[in-house]
């Protein structure tokens, strides 16, 4: 486990510096610079601005000098916050978006296991093509729309939960976002989890527990659950890639600084360094969560593990 | 196992639940929620670029003198003035009741230490030239003389002396502008580039920076060693950083704000009918324009061409209809507010909308087009609903008086601005201007040729000497014929086309006190009060 666990982290080394690589370049091939704005500058002061951050070097320089910062943890300064370092930047707003994202994928897991499991329970019933029904809509139906609509409804018309997010409140800012962000995730994961689910309940030993006499519930609880949760499981890599994507919708609408958000501004100012930095991170992040949930699986299935 | 992991799973929901529950902060006294449209990209008065960072500063910032909340210039760190030398040499008086948010007193050093640093060309600030007239400021900047080289002096304490190469009229203006801000220079030395971190940083104006959370807002509160903090009537003022104009407008509904930076385009009717008293509209120093690339055919050679596209705009229908919100129509560049000053207009200025389009057809005709030879040239303008709607309303225009269908093209703002810079790909581009300060030599300073902001290429010698003219001379009535002048040149030449003058647009809650529209839309948030109700 160990062994394996160091091979997948050394073999993310030359995924994360082709990322940055890729990123670096794209970065700067976008048409317009960091300080390029509507009131242009007079070229003594660009030339200014220029050196002040490196910006006049030969590219492959600006890559060396951006590489051996990040080498030593700094991620260097935000080209258009200028009174912030993209770690200042990414620290302050990671926390949130991780709250954020851990709440939606907590709620996507009980409620879309929940809903997928009763489903399987009680299949081909009305409770079941509701419950179905209610997952494809939270599939269709893109973030955006659902969350304006949400908003427009609960906070504007019936003011029962706040507009946005305002230092100045507590939990119920939480609710919709959490909730925007948690609802195609529901869906998938119920869709799974009752597939899933169906076909474990088809199997022998699930016969056998139930010949011994133990109730439904128990027979899900200590039986059927785990077995059915393994597709889930395995869905769980892609799923955190999409909170963290559907984040920056999210992040948009309810005017949360998140890293969604920033990543999105820091595309539109070409903000080169906040970019990259959170580019770098979000990779960095994907990799080591999809190990996580790699490790999770050899945990819960020991078939996998003996391999 | 499952049962501890799906314990561990629910401890963690239930940690997170709490946390998010931890205090929101306690409003003490009197708290202002004000919209921002954007991040400042700094607080330090050196550093920032935008009006909204300036709008912040302002706050916590004051500079030699400062505005009221009509928008007339009034004392502010200096408390009397003397012009001398032909207008070249300012001497200022400061306040001997001025002070640091630490209890220091603001002294002349600290506007020659600010000062220069403004010029100095490691502090790559972005209004380094802002002061450009002051001695030696240009040779600073480029890095061909040392910052200690510029033309200020601090004669004594209190005094502070600022020496320039060319009379400026609109100097006084300028001096309140966050750039001109004085620093703390034991505050620098103590923090190095920290000195602007909410803790850190020292304000002489009426508010201090207490918090900044990047993407949420900025908070600040009461400067108790403010020399006019007992006029300060609210205590803290916290900008929400609402980046979506109908987020913003939403928190406003919800009395989350009390006032709003603008109201969003689409929903414009909906506010002036729900929110009459509320809504805030006054004249803005900005002008909406389409400019010529005058860098390259069809519209180098062609004068008649650019004319007729001008005169062929129903600029009344644009304002009045399509974009409904009180904005003016504009016939000339110069929009009305600044001061000393009458903007000329152009020519057909008095036609009415039918007569103008005889003219432009035969202007048309006379560049050399027509129905066999249509014009087939690119509009560009940066991305949004707003920009596209006048865009499509003139495109329609244009077809239906001249005959000719102009391409419309959408492109992203950086890239629209790197085009427009390039002028290679450019032909008629969507741009604007908006004045720092209420003289017309804001708004004709930057089309002389050769200057950076000269966004169509105009090259006309005639116009550079008018403004050269008017630059060094001392007398303000023949300044103001010199400006008036090249204004009618510009407008001959058709450089640009001018179609309208912003108006600022705001919703004010009715609990707040004190606001007063004004042509610069500044608003300072010490001359505002909350009523007791919030």
């Amino acid at each position: 486990m160990l062994r394996y666990t160091l091979l997948r982290l050394l073999g993310a080394i030359p995924t994360l510096l082709l990322v940055i690589v890729l990123a670096f370049l794209m970065v700067h091939a976008a048409p317009g610079g960091p300080f390029d704005a509507e009131r242009a500058l007079p070229p003594d002061i660009e030339a200014n601005i220029a050196r002040a951050y490196h910006l006049d070097e030969p590219l492959p320089k600006q890559f060396l000098r951006y590489l051996s910062g990040l080498l030593q943890g700094d991620l260097g300064p935000s080209y258009r916050f200028r009174d912030h370092t993209v770690n200042d930047l990414i620290g302050g707003a990671f926390p949130l978006s991780m709250k954020l994202g851990a709440m939606a994928m907590a709620l996507a897991l009980v409620l879309g296991a929940g809903a997928g499991t009763v489903a399987a329970l009680r299949q081909d019933t009305l409770l079941d093509r509701v419950v179905m029904g209610f997952s494809m809509t939270g599939i269709s139906i893109p973030v955006f729309v659902v969350a304006p609509i949400l908003v427009l409804f609960l906070a504007v018309q019936l003011h029962w939960l706040p507009a946005g997010w305002s230092s100045t409140t507590g939990t119920s800012r939480f609710v919709l976002p959490v909730v925007t962000l948690a609802l195609p995730q529901i869906a998938y994961i119920a869709r799974l989890t009752r597939a899933s689910m169906i076909d474990v309940l088809g199997r022998d030993f699930i016969r056998t527990a139930r010949a011994q006499g133990l109730g439904t519930m128990t027979v899900v609880r200590l039986h059927a659950l785990k077995p059915a949760m393994l597709p889930v499981l395995s869905y769980m890599g892609p799923a955190i890639a999409a909170i963290l994507t559907g984040s920056v919708v999210v992040e948009e609408i309810f005017g949360i600084p998140g890293l969604g958000q920033f990543f999105v501004r820091g595309a539109l100012n070409r903000d080169y360094t906040l970019v990259l930095g959170i580019v770098v991170f979000y990779a960095s992040l994907i990799v080591l969560l999809n190990l996580v949930v790699d490790i999770l699986y050899g945990v819960i299935d020991p078939r996998v593990r003996r391999r | 196992m499952k049962n501890r992991i799906l314990l561990a799973v629910i401890a963690l929901l239930a940690v997170l639940t709490i946390s998010a529950c931890a205090d929101a902060p306690r409003d003490e006294g009197q708290t202002l929620h004000r919209g921002l449209p954007s991040e400042p990209e700094s607080l330090d008065p050196h550093k920032g670029r935008t009006t909204q960072a300036a709008e912040v500063q302002r706050d916590i910032g004051e500079g030699l003198l400062s505005y009221n909340a009509t928008g007339e210039l009034v004392a502010g760190a200096a408390q009397s003035w003397e012009v001398t030398d032909e207008g070249k040499t300012y001497t200022f008086y400061l306040r001997p009741e001025a002070r640091w948010s630490n209890g220091d007193p603001v002294i002349a050093d600290h506007f020659v230490s600010s000062l220069r640093r403004l010029v100095t060309p490691e502090t790559a600030a972005f209004y380094a030239q802002f002061l450009e007239d002051l001695v030696n400021a240009d040779d600073i900047v480029a890095g061909r003389k040392a910052p200690g080289t510029l033309g200020v002096e601090a004669v004594n304490d209190l005094t502070l002396r600022l020496f320039l190469d060319e009379p400026v009229p609109y100097l006084l203006n300028l001096l309140t502008h966050p750039s001109t801000f004085p620093i703390h220079p034991g505050s620098m030395e103590q923090h190095g580039e920290d000195f602007v971190r909410p803790g850190n940083m020292l304000s002489n104006g009426a508010y201090v920076l207490e918090e900044w959370v990047p993407g949420l807002n900025i908070v600040v509160r009461r400067n108790e060693h403010y020399w006019n903090n007992a006029e300060t009537s609210i205590d803290r003022v916290i900008y929400h950083v609402l980046v979506q104009p109908m987020a913003e407008l939403n928190r406003y509904r919800a009395g989350e704000l009390h006032i709003t930076s603008n109201v969003p385009a689409d929903a414009f009717q909906t506010v002036k009918e729900q929110y009459p008293d509320d809504l805030k509209l006054a004249q803005n120093l900005g002008v909406y324009y389409y400019g010529f690339n005058l860098t390259k055919p069809p519209f180098r050679d062609s004068p008649e061409l650019r004319k007729a596209l001008s005169m062929a705009i129903d600029r009344d229908m644009l304002t009045g209809k399509i974009i409904g919100r009180g904005e003016k129509p504009a016939y000339s560049w110069v929009p009305p507010g600044v001061t000393n000053y009458k903007p000329t207009v152009m020519s057909f200025a008095s036609l009415t909308q039918e007569e103008r389009n005889i003219v432009a057809r035969r202007l048309y005709a006379e560049a050399g087009y027509g129905p066999d030879n249509p014009l087939e040239v690119q509009l560009r303008y940066n991305t949004s609903d707003f920009h596209r709607r006048i865009a499509v309303a003139i495109q329609a225009m244009w077809r239906d008086v001249l005959g000719f269908e102009v391409t419309l093209i959408n492109e992203e703002a950086q890239v629209l601005i790197a085009n427009i810079r390039e002028r290679e790909v450019t032909q008629i581009f969507r741009l604007s201007w908006i004045g720092d300060y209420p003289d017309a030599h804001t708004f004709l300073s930057i089309l002389q040729s050769g200057v950076s902001t000269n966004t169509p290429g105009y090259a006309n010698p005639e116009y550079d000497s008018l403004i050269e003219r008017a630059a060094s001379q001392p007398d303000l009535d023949r300044r103001r014929l010199y400006l008036e002048e090249a204004e009618r040149v510009l407008l001959a030449d058709h450089a640009v086309i001018p179609l309208y003058f912003y108006v600022s647009e705001r919703l004010v809650s009715p609990a707040v006190g004190g606001w007063g529209d004004n042509v610069l839309d500044y608003h300072y948030s010490q001359h505002l009060s909350l009523s007791a109700d919030e």
